[in-house]
């Protein structure tokens, strides 16, 4: 079957919405309230399209291809409703972009610059909200949601932990944990789905806050340290220091495609931790104290050898890790076996 | 696991048992319930605790701890009985049908509600489930293994596959999940006495050579000895000399009075770490490494994925990553080992381990590979078993229920399970040292049922005493529904309540994994 977007002929198959073949095939929608992973609800209008012998504008991301199809991405009429959604949703918060941690990678922001909103007709609320910030890992700033839903959507439809819903209607609709808790005292687990896919700066990371957003970032993929899932993640770097922990909004890879739990996305500061150790230490007199590494090494090597000497190689044994690497435990049994002569080698599989 | 996580999404019937997956392998959990919410996917959920995975469950069963042999055996009852068995499957690809028949006739839900105190008609409403839906995965954890016969766990759940030829396709398989990052890859690159990479053996001399000619020498014969071994070995004076690379035994080992004598009594206690930990605090020397984030190499995860992980920030103060360490050790004692880089190991790895011969850091620079991948023009294995078993034909296992080593009477009358949560990991040196992390769940603490409680005068937030036969921790009592009547659960997370002073040193004897999940203690409010 076949679909005519922006006089491109594009094969589908069925199921698929006119958005999903206009990306497949590279053509550019804006999509706002719209994520991959979580079923369209064409809420927030950014994605319109004309469709050909269609009397009003289509929310591309909902409307499902059909065979003939005549699809037109950027019309005027396009345009202008366009702008005037992005302004409609501009003008519902306050939107302070220069201390704002999603400047530079935020979706509204790009639609306003690329739309030309020089400046939204309509006046912005009059009521500044508190930002709620108590707990240690998610800030919620409500001036800047724009009611997208898709953090309602992400934490029932992805994550499956139903804790966020639609509250209020009107001027008084809000998102948020149910009888208008805070996060902290809801049945919330902190996975940060929701901050993920929060399209805008209304949901952020609280220990990030004031870091580094955007391209001062430099994000470095990496496997998650603790289970064994193996989540895939991004550390946010600067200055040599962990700023925060992100997944890509889409396109994640397997096995978690973008979802974390709490130790993967908050867990990570003890990276830098000021406990960690940062010298050998060789016990003297009962006391651990600072050494080199030619010495501890020296002191480590001497010991073996005469105990393998006095006592024989069984009489020395390791414990690996289930957190070092596979190039680590390998060098270690292989230490164990071939330098030292001993299968006396285990670790904490079982634990 | 046998299949891939990805895949459990396709399974249209789940039979959970022994992990509490929404605390300890969250993300897996999320593929789990979508399955269930929006597909429709049925769960079968068999587990002591009333657990979050309970509110997506089509039928839970609440089996006394230790009686998984029992229930799972009345599974199998009923399909043969019922006639539910996949035949063909049984016939083509499997051996010793007759015997497990014959085991499994005397486990008639009946009996099996004797010992498990599950309901037979429940039980038999799961054995329905399981065998008559289209695609059903067993997902399991440490709840089937720390066990005396954990071993005997393991081998009736992947009886149960076999039996209904629930294995081999998507969104089936005996999948175990994995509870640390890389405890797939530890197995992997054989940090176990008895094999070399790749579970070669060390006692099969073919075996051995490639490993003699890799590495230019020759290689001992005997199995070692496995960690409860090498504690006994400490203690007696029979190993003298322990070189713990990333471990905590002082927390995450059983009765911790005991370790802790036995490390006293080396020669040579050398402790690699990241932080000062329980254990480093006894030994002679510390070595001080890179840690996550600060290095390169690659993780295994439980779907058997080699993924990368990358020197993001560099480490702390003089500390190097262990693979520099240990290389620096084993050249001071002559080895002549030149490796300039983490994938300069990684391509020695993937030389002799026959398994990742085809995993190159370029071929997982976006996305990880699953093992076996011979070659580098091979795509990976999402699921295992799919024409053949390794050895062929599967085997059935004949096992029979066998009661706990310790259960509870009348000096210490209530049965501890200890485990993890959400929150907090291991031993804690990394969770614990996380604000986040530590906001949640700052203290430890004790589960109990709200009838136990009320009979012992105990409120929530009660400071209580909870002793063994081996020890006492004080921790606070959480009063909730979660464990059944008579239960107490722990979490193993907090030094200064270290849970394992309680635990007993009995271990299966196949797999030496420690009873875990069931001691007696009795419990008391301090004043
Ligand atoms: S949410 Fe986007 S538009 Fe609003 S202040 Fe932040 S960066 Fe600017
Ligand atoms: S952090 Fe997770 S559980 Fe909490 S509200 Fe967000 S999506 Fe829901
Ligand atoms: S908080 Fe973010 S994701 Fe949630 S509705 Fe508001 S803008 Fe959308
Ligand atoms: S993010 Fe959570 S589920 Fe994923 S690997 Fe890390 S600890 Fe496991």
């Amino acid at each position: 079957m076949v679909i005519t977007i922006d006089g491109k002929k594009c094969e589908f198959a069925a199921g698929q919405t006119v958005y999903e073949v206009a990306k497949a095939n590279g053509i550019y929608i804006p999509v706002l309230c719209h994520h991959e992973q979580i079923k369209p609800v064409g809420a927030c209008r950014v994605c319109v399209v004309e469709v050909e012998k269609a009397r009003s504008l289509v929310a591309s991301c909902a409307m499902p291809a059909e065979d003939g199809m005549v699809v037109n991405t950027n019309t005027p009429r396009v345009l202008s409703s366009r702008k005037l959604s992005v302004e409609l949703l501009m003008t519902q918060g306050h939107h302070k972009c220069i201390t704002c941690e999603s400047s530079g990678d935020c979706v509204l922001q790009d639609l306003a610059y690329s739309l030309g909103v020089e400046a939204p007709r309509f006046e912005e609320p009059a009521a500044y909200r508190e930002l709620e910030q108590a707990n240690e890992m998610i800030v919620r700033d409500m001036n800047k949601c724009v009611l997208c839903g898709l953090c309602v959507r992400a934490c029932n439809e992805v994550q499956v932990n139903q804790v966020l819903d639609y509250t209020g209607r009107g001027p008084t609709a809000a998102v948020g944990p149910a009888f208008g808790l805070k996060y902290e005292d809801s049945d919330c687990v902190f996975c940060g789905e929701c901050v993920r896919v929060c399209p805008v700066g209304a949901l952020f990371e609280k220990q990030g806050r004031f870091q580094g957003r955007g391209d001062d970032l430099e994000k470095v993929r990496n496997t998650c340290a603790y289970c064994g899932v193996g989540c895939q993640l991004d550390v946010n770097i600067k200055d040599n220091r962990i700023v925060k922990i992100t997944t890509p909004r889409e396109d994640a890879p397997a096995p978690n495609y973008g979802s974390l739990c709490i130790k993967g996305r908050f867990g990570y500061d003890f990276v830098g931790h000021e406990d960690r150790l940062t010298t050998p230490l060789i016990r003297v007199d009962g006391e651990l104290k600072e050494a080199t590494w030619d010495e501890a090494i020296l002191y480590v090597a001497d010991k073996l050898n005469t105990i393998k000497k006095e006592h024989g190689p069984d009489a020395i044994a390791g414990l690996s890790s289930a957190r070092c690497t596979n190039e680590e435990n390998y060098l270690f049994q292989k230490f164990l076996r071939a330098v030292i002569g001993t299968n006396n080698v285990d670790h904490c599989a079982r634990l | 696991m046998t299949n891939s996580i990805t895949d459990l999404g396709q399974a249209d019937c789940f039979l959970i048992t022994g992990t509490n997956t929404t605390e300890n392998h969250p993300v897996i959990s999320t593929f789990i319930k979508r399955a269930v919410t929006q597909r429709g996917a049925k769960l079968i959920l068999v587990d002591p605790r009333n657990i979050e995975l309970g509110k997506f469950a089509a039928v839970w069963l609440r089996q006394k701890p230790g009686s998984d042999v029992a229930w799972i055996n009345g599974l199998m009852n009923v399909i043969i009985s019922e006639g539910l068995l996949n035949e063909k499957f049984v016939a083509e690809r499997t051996e010793n049908f007759e015997a497990l028949k014959e085991t499994v006739a005397k486990y008639t839900p009946e009996y099996v509600e004797k010992i498990s105190g599950i309901p037979a008609e429940d039980l038999k409403k799961a054995a329905r489930l399981y065998a008559k839906s289209g695609a059903s995965a067993i997902v399991y954890a440490m709840g089937i293994t720390q066990h005396i016969n954990g071993t005997d766990n393991v081998k009736s759940l992947a009886n149960l596959s076999m039996l209904t030829g629930q294995i081999g396709r998507p969104g089936t398989g005996v999948n175990p999940l994995r509870g640390q990052n890389n405890v797939q890859g530890a197995c992997d690159m054989a940090c176990l006495p008895g094999n070399l990479p790749a579970y070669k053996k060390v006692t099969e001399a073919a075996d051995r050579k490639p490993f003699e000619d890799a590495w230019g020498v020759a290689l001992p014969d005997k199995p070692g000895l496995t960690i409860p071994k090498i504690i006994d070995g400490a203690g007696k004076g029979t190993v003298k000399a322990l070189y713990v690379m990333g471990e905590n035994p002082m927390m995450s080992d059983p009765d911790l009075k005991h370790v802790e004598k036995a490390l006293a009594n080396l020669d040579l206690l050398v402790v690699q770490d990241i932080f000062l930990n329980e254990t480093g605090n006894l030994a002679h020397v510390v070595l001080p490494t890179a840690g996550w984030a600060e290095k390169d190499g690659t993780y295994t995860n439980t779907e058997r994925r080699v993924q990368r992980i990358r020197k993001t920030v560099n480490a702390p103060g003089e500390s190097k990553p262990d693979w520099e360490v240990i290389t620096l050790l084993a050249n001071k004692l002559g080895a002549g080992w030149q490796y300039a880089s983490a994938q300069e190991v990684f391509e020695e790895v993937r030389k002799v381990t026959v398994s990742y011969g085809g995993i190159t850091y370029e071929r997982i620079e976006n996305v990880g590979l699953q093992w076996p991948c011979p070659n580098t023009e091979h795509p990976g294995t999402p699921i295992l078993h799919a024409a053949a078993f390794t050895r062929g034909k599967g085997l059935f296992s004949v096992c029979e229920h066998i009661d706990p080593a310790e259960l509870p009477d009348s000096e210490y009358p209530l049965l501890l399970s200890t485990g993890r949560i959400l929150y907090q990991y291991h031993t804690a040196t990394m969770s614990r040292r996380s604000k986040g992390l530590v906001s949640r769940t700052p203290q430890p603490f004790v589960e109990i049922h709200p009838d136990d409680a009320a009979r012992l005068g105990i409120a929530n937030g009660d400071r209580i005493e909870v002793s063994s036969r081996r020890g006492s921790i004080e921790v606070v009592a959480e009063v909730n529904g979660r464990c059944d009547k008579g239960v107490v659960f722990i979490p193993f997370h907090y030094s200064e309540a270290a849970v394992n002073r309680l635990t007993s040193a009995v271990f299966d004897p196949v797999a030496n994994i420690p009873e875990y999940k069931v001691s007696a203690v009795r419990i008391k409010k301090v004043a």
